[in-house]
C-alpha cells in the first residue's frame, strides 16, 4: 500500500504547491510559506515511499521491477530510487519543493519572498504535473515478476549514484534563482538588496552544480574504462552551460549587490541560467542525441520538456521585456575598474557558453531539419568533436584567467593599469617560468605552455593577493580576512589549479594496450607490469574476471586487480579499472578482451594519467570556495551589517598606487 | 566616461568577441565534424569519396570482431545488413561494444578502404540500441532488407547480424 500513500502525497503536494503560487502571488504570503513547507516534507515524504518500496524489493511496482534486484546491495537499492528517469523526476520535484521550503523559512518577510513562493510554486506545479501524468514513479504491476531486471550496472557506483542528487541540487537550484529573478521584475525592484538576497542562492546551486558536475566526471574517468574525464558529449555539455552562465552570474551580481549596476544584465542571467538548466534535462531525457551517456529515452517526454521550457522561458524573458526598461542603471564606472574587469568575466564566460550552445545544437537542428525534409539527409546527421570546442573555448578560458588577479586587485569605479601589472610582475615571473619548465618537459605544445602559463599565473596572483590584503599583519591577519576573500581566493586557485591540471593530463597523458600472456610483462612510464593471468571471483551480484598483475616501480612491488564484470541478470558487462596513485599523477590499469585467436593472451591497457587528481581537486576547490562565500553570506544577512562589511573592502587602495585609490570609496 | 560611450565600449568588446571566437568556431568545425553515414551510403558513393572524419552506425557483425596480428588493435565490420564497413580501433572499446549489438565508430577511411576510429560509442543500456545505429537499419531495411524492428532495437532478419 505504501507506494499508493506516495501517490497520494504527490498528488497533496501538487496542491499544495498550486495554493502557493496563487496565495504568494496575490497577497497570502504568509499561507503560501506555510504551504511551501507543508508542500515540501509532502514531496519528501512520497520520495520515502519509493525508497521504501525499492528497499523492500516490492517488484509489484513496475519502476522497482525494472531497476532492481533482489541480489543488490542496500545502497544501490536506495539509489536505484533517482538511478532511472520517473524516479530522478521524482527527486526534482522533491528538491524543487525543498528549495521553496528554504526560501519559506529563512528569507526575510517581504514582497520579494511572496512573488518568489508564487513563481516557485508555479514552476513546482509544473513539475508535478509532469512527474503525475507522463512519468508516474508509482505504476503498480497487475502481474509482479519473480525479481526484477536490475539497476543498469554501470550505474552501481557510489559516485554516480550521488551524481543526481548534487546535479539537481545545481539545476533546480537555479529555479529559486529564477523565481527571484520574476519576483523582482514583477515587484520591479532589481536592486543592490535584491541581488544581496538572490546571491546565496545563485553561489548555492553552483556550487553544488559543480560538485555534481565533477562526480560525473570522476566516474567517466574510472568506470568507463578508458581513462576520459570529459568527452565533450552533449550530455555533458548539457551540464556545463548552466555552470558557465551561473558562473557568470554569481559574478554580475557582486557588481549588482555592491555598486547597483549591471541589474537587468544580471536578471537576464538568472533567467538564462535556469532555461539553460530545463535545456539540459530536455537533452539527456528526449533522445534527441547519440551519446556515450545516452540511457532509455522517450521522445514523447521530451516534446513536453521542450513545452515547459518554451513556457517557463517565454514567460520570464517577456516579463523581462516589459520591465527591464524601467530598471535603474548603476553608477558610471570606468572599463579599468573592478566592474570593467567583472564585466570582462561574464563576456567570456557567455560567449563561452553561447560557443558551447552552437557546438551541442547545431547537429540536432540540422537532424530536425532533414527530418522536416528541408536540408539533404546527407547533410542532416553530423556531430561535433572534441577539436571544436577545445579550439573555440581554450582562449576564452586562458583570456579569463589572464585578468583573474587583475580583476581581484583593481578597485571600484577606476583603477590604474600600469601600477597593478608592475605589483603583479612576480606573478608573471613565476607563470612564465613554470610554463617553460613544462614545455621543456612534455614537449612544446601550445595548448600545455597557455594552460600552465595562465593556471600558475593564477595560483600565483591570488597568493599575492591575499598578502598584500593582509599587509604588514602577517599570519595572524591572513587568517583573519573576511570570509568572502577567501571564498574568492579558493575558488579561483581552484580555478588555476584545475585549469593547469585539465592542461597537463590531456597533453601528457600517455597509454598502450599489451597483449599479455600469463608470465609475460610490459614496461611503461618507469614502472614494469608482470601479468599473472586471472581468475574468477564472485560479486553480489556479478561474477568478475580478476587480473592479478604486479605492478614494480623504483625496486618495489605491488599487485593491482584489475576486473571485468559481468552481471547475469542484466546481461551486461562492466570494467573495473585498478588505479595507483602517485604524487605525479595516477597509474591506470585496465583489463581488456581475451585475444581470439590466442589462447589465455590478454590484452591489457596502461595508461599514466599526469596530475589528474588536480583536475578533480580544482574542481572540488571552486565548490567549497563557492560555499565558502555563501556561509559569509549567511553570516551577515542584516542589511546594515552588509554596508558595513563591504565598506573596507570598497576603501582598500589599489596595489602598488595607495593615491589611485581616492576614487574607490566614494 | 559618459553612459553612452560606456555601453557603446561594453557592446564593442562583445561584438570582438563573438566575431573571434565564431571564427574560430567555423575554423574549429572544418577539422571536428563528423557526418553520418550508413555503411550503404560508404558502399553506394565509394569510399574514396569520404576524405573527412565520418560517423558509422549499424550492427557489430557476429564474428567480425579480431584483435589482427600483434593483439593490439581490434578489428570489426559494421553492417547494415546490405553492406559492410571494416573499423579498425586502437585501445579497448567501452563495455557495451559486442557482436550482433548497436554501435557508431567515428574516423577517417584509410588508404584500404578501413575506418580508423578514434571514437567508438554504444548506449549504457542494454535494450536500446544508438540512434544512428537503428537509422542505419532502417534505411536499408526501407530499401529492401530483411531487418526485425522491436521497441527501438533491430536485429538482421535471422535474429542475428551476419
Amino acid at each position: 500500500m505504501i507506494i499508493e500513500l506516495g501517490h497520494l502525497l504527490a498528488f497533496l503536494a501538487l496542491g499544495a504547491a498550486a495554493a502557493q503560487s496563487v496565495l504568494g502571488l496575490t497577497s497570502g504570503g504568509e499561507a503560501a510559506r506555510r504551504l511551501a513547507v507543508a508542500g515540501a516534507m509532502f514531496a519528501a515524504l512520497s520520495l520515502l515511499t519509493l525508497i521504501i518500496s525499492f528497499v523492500r524489493l516490492d517488484f509489484s511496482v513496475e519502476l522497482v521491477a525494472a531497476h532492481s534486484h533482489s541480489q543488490k546491495p542496500l545502497l544501490y537499492r536506495i539509489a536505484g530510487a533517482w538511478g532511472n528517469h520517473e524516479g530522478s523526476m521524482l527527486l526534482w520535484c522533491v528538491i524543487m519543493a525543498g528549495y521553496g521550503a528554504v526560501a519559506a523559512l529563512t528569507m526575510r518577510e517581504g514582497k520579494l519572498r511572496d512573488r518568489a513562493l508564487g513563481v516557485q510554486g508555479l514552476l513546482t506545479v509544473g513539475s508535478f504535473l509532469y512527474l503525475l501524468f507522463v512519468s508516474s514513479p508509482f505504476t503498480r504491476l497487475v502481474d509482479p515478476p519473480f525479481d526484477g531486471a536490475g539497476l543498469n550496472p554501470l550505474l552501481q557506483d557510489p559516485a554516480v549514484a550521488l551524481h543526481p542528487p548534487f546535479l539537481y541540487l545545481g539545476y533546480v537550484g537555479m529555479s529559486f534563482v529564477f523565481s527571484l529573478a520574476a519576483a523582482g521584475l514583477i515587484n520591479g525592484e532589481i536592486d543592490r538588496d535584491w541581488a544581496r538576497r538572490t546571491r546565496p542562492w545563485a553561489l548555492g546551486a553552483w556550487s553544488c552544480l559543480t560538485i555534481g558536475i565533477a562526480l560525473g566526471a570522476i566516474w567517466a574517468y574510472y568506470e568507463l574504462g578508458w581513462g576520459g574525464w570529459w568527452f565533450w558529449d552533449p550530455v555533458e555539455n548539457a551540464s556545463f552551460m548552466p555552470w558557465l552562465v551561473s558562473a557568470a552570474l554569481v559574478h554580475s551580481l557582486i557588481v549588482t549587490e555592491k555598486r547597483g549596476g549591471m541589474a537587468s544584465w544580471t536578471v537576464f542571467l538568472a533567467v538564462l541560467a535556469f532555461c539553460l538548466s530545463l535545456l539540459g534535462t530536455f537533452l539527456v531525457r528526449s533522445g534527441v542525441l547519440t551519446s556515450v551517456h545516452a540511457f532509455a529515452v522517450d521522445p514523447a517526454r521530451g516534446t513536453i520538456l521542450l513545452i515547459g521550457l518554451g513556457l517557463a522561458g517565454g514567460a520570464a524573458l517577456a516579463l523581462f521585456a516589459w520591465r527591464a526598461p524601467q530598471l535603474k542603471a548603476g553608477p558610471e564606472f570606468d572599463p579599468v575598474s573592478r566592474e570593467g574587469a567583472l564585466v570582462l568575466n561574464n563576456l567570456f564566460l557567455s560567449v563561452s557558453a553561447a560557443l558551447v550552445l552552437v557546438g551541442t545544437v547545431t547537429p540536432m537542428v540540422l537532424q530536425w531539419l532533414g527530418e522536416a525534409q528541408m536540408i539533404a539527409p546527407e547533410a542532416a546527421s553530423m556531430s561535433i568533436g572534441e577539436p571544436y570546442f577545445q579550439l573555440t573555448l581554450a582562449p576564452m578560458v586562458a583570456f579569463l584567467l589572464l585578468f583573474m588577479p587583475l580583476a581581484q586587485a583593481a578597485p571600484w569605479r577606476k583603477a590604474e593599469m600600469t601600477p597593478l601589472m608592475k605589483w603583479l610582475l612576480p606573478s608573471a615571473v613565476i607563470a612564465v617560468v613554470a610554463a617553460l619548465i613544462a614545455l621543456a618537459m612534455g614537449g612544446w605544445g601550445v595548448f600545455l605552455g597557455f594552460g600552465v602559463l595562465v593556471g600558475v599565473w593564477v595560483v600565483a596572483g591570488v597568493v599575492q593577493d591575499i598578502l598584500r590584503r593582509a599587509g604588514a599583519g602577517g599570519w595572524r591577519r591572513i587568517l583573519k580576512l573576511p570570509l568572502t576573500v577567501w571564498g574568492m581566493a579558493i575558488a579561483h586557485i581552484g580555478m588555476g589549479i584545475f585549469v593547469i591540471g585539465a592542461t597537463v593530463e590531456t597533453a601528457a597523458r600517455t597509454e598502450q594496450t599489451f597483449p599479455l600472456a600469463p608470465g609475460q610483462s610490459a614496461e611503461m612510464a618507469g614502472w614494469k607490469f608482470e601479468f599473472q593471468g586471472v581468475t574468477i571471483v564472485d560479486g553480489p551480484n556479478y561474477i568478475a574476471t580478476r587480473g592479478d598483475i604486479l605492478a614494480t616501480h623504483d625496486g618495489r612491488t605491488e599487485l593491482l586487480q584489475p576486473e571485468q564484470r559481468s552481471y547475469p541478470v542484466s546481461e551486461m558487462g562492466t570494467t573495473e579499472v585498478a588505479i595507483r596513485k602517485t604524487l605525479g599523477g595516477d597509474v591506470y590499469v585496465a583489463l581488456g578482451d581475451q585475444l581470439r585467436d590466442q589462447d589465455n593472451v590478454w590484452r591489457i591497457r596502461i595508461a599514466h594519467h599526469p596530475l589528474i587528481d588536480w583536475v578533480f581537486g580544482g574542481a572540488a576547490l571552486i565548490a567549497v570556495g563557492g560555499f565558502m562565500s555563501l556561509a559569509a553570506r549567511l553570516r551577515r544577512r542584516a542589511p546594515a551589517n552588509a554596508e558595513a562589511a563591504t565598506a573596507p573592502e570598497a576603501a582598500a587602495p589599489q596595489p602598488g598606487a595607495p593615491e589611485a585609490g581616492v576614487g574607490a570609496s566614494a | 566616461m559618459r553612459k553612452r560611450s560606456q555601453r557603446l565600449w561594453f557592446i564593442g568588446a562583445a561584438g570582438v568577441l563573438m566575431a573571434g571566437a565564431v571564427t574560430l568556431g567555423v575554423i574549429g568545425l572544418g577539422g571536428a565534424v563528423a557526418f553520418f553515414q550508413s555503411p550503404s551510403d560508404i558502399a553506394n558513393k565509394g569510399v574514396e569519396t569520404f576524405k573527412q572524419n565520418v560517423r558509422v552506425g549499424g550492427l557489430i557483425e557476429i564474428g567480425s570482431q579480431s584483435h589482427g596480428a600483434d593483439g593490439k588493435l581490434l578489428t570489426f565490420k559494421i553492417t547494415d545488413c546490405k553492406h559492410t564497413v571494416p573499423v579498425v580501433f586502437d585501445g579497448i572499446p567501452p563495455d557495451m561494444v559486442v557482436e550482433g549489438k548497436g554501435v557508431v565508430a567515428e574516423g577517417k577511411f584509410d588508404v584500404d578502404g578501413t575506418l580508423v576510429a578514434t571514437r567508438v560509442l554504444a548506449k549504457h543500456d542494454e535494450n536500446y540500441m544508438p540512434k544512428e545505429a537503428y537509422d542505419s537499419l532502417k534505411r536499408a531495411a526501407e530499401s529492401g532488407g530483411e531487418q526485425a524492428m522491436t521497441d527501438g532495437t533491430m536485429t538482421c532478419g535471422d535474429g542475428s547480424a551476419t
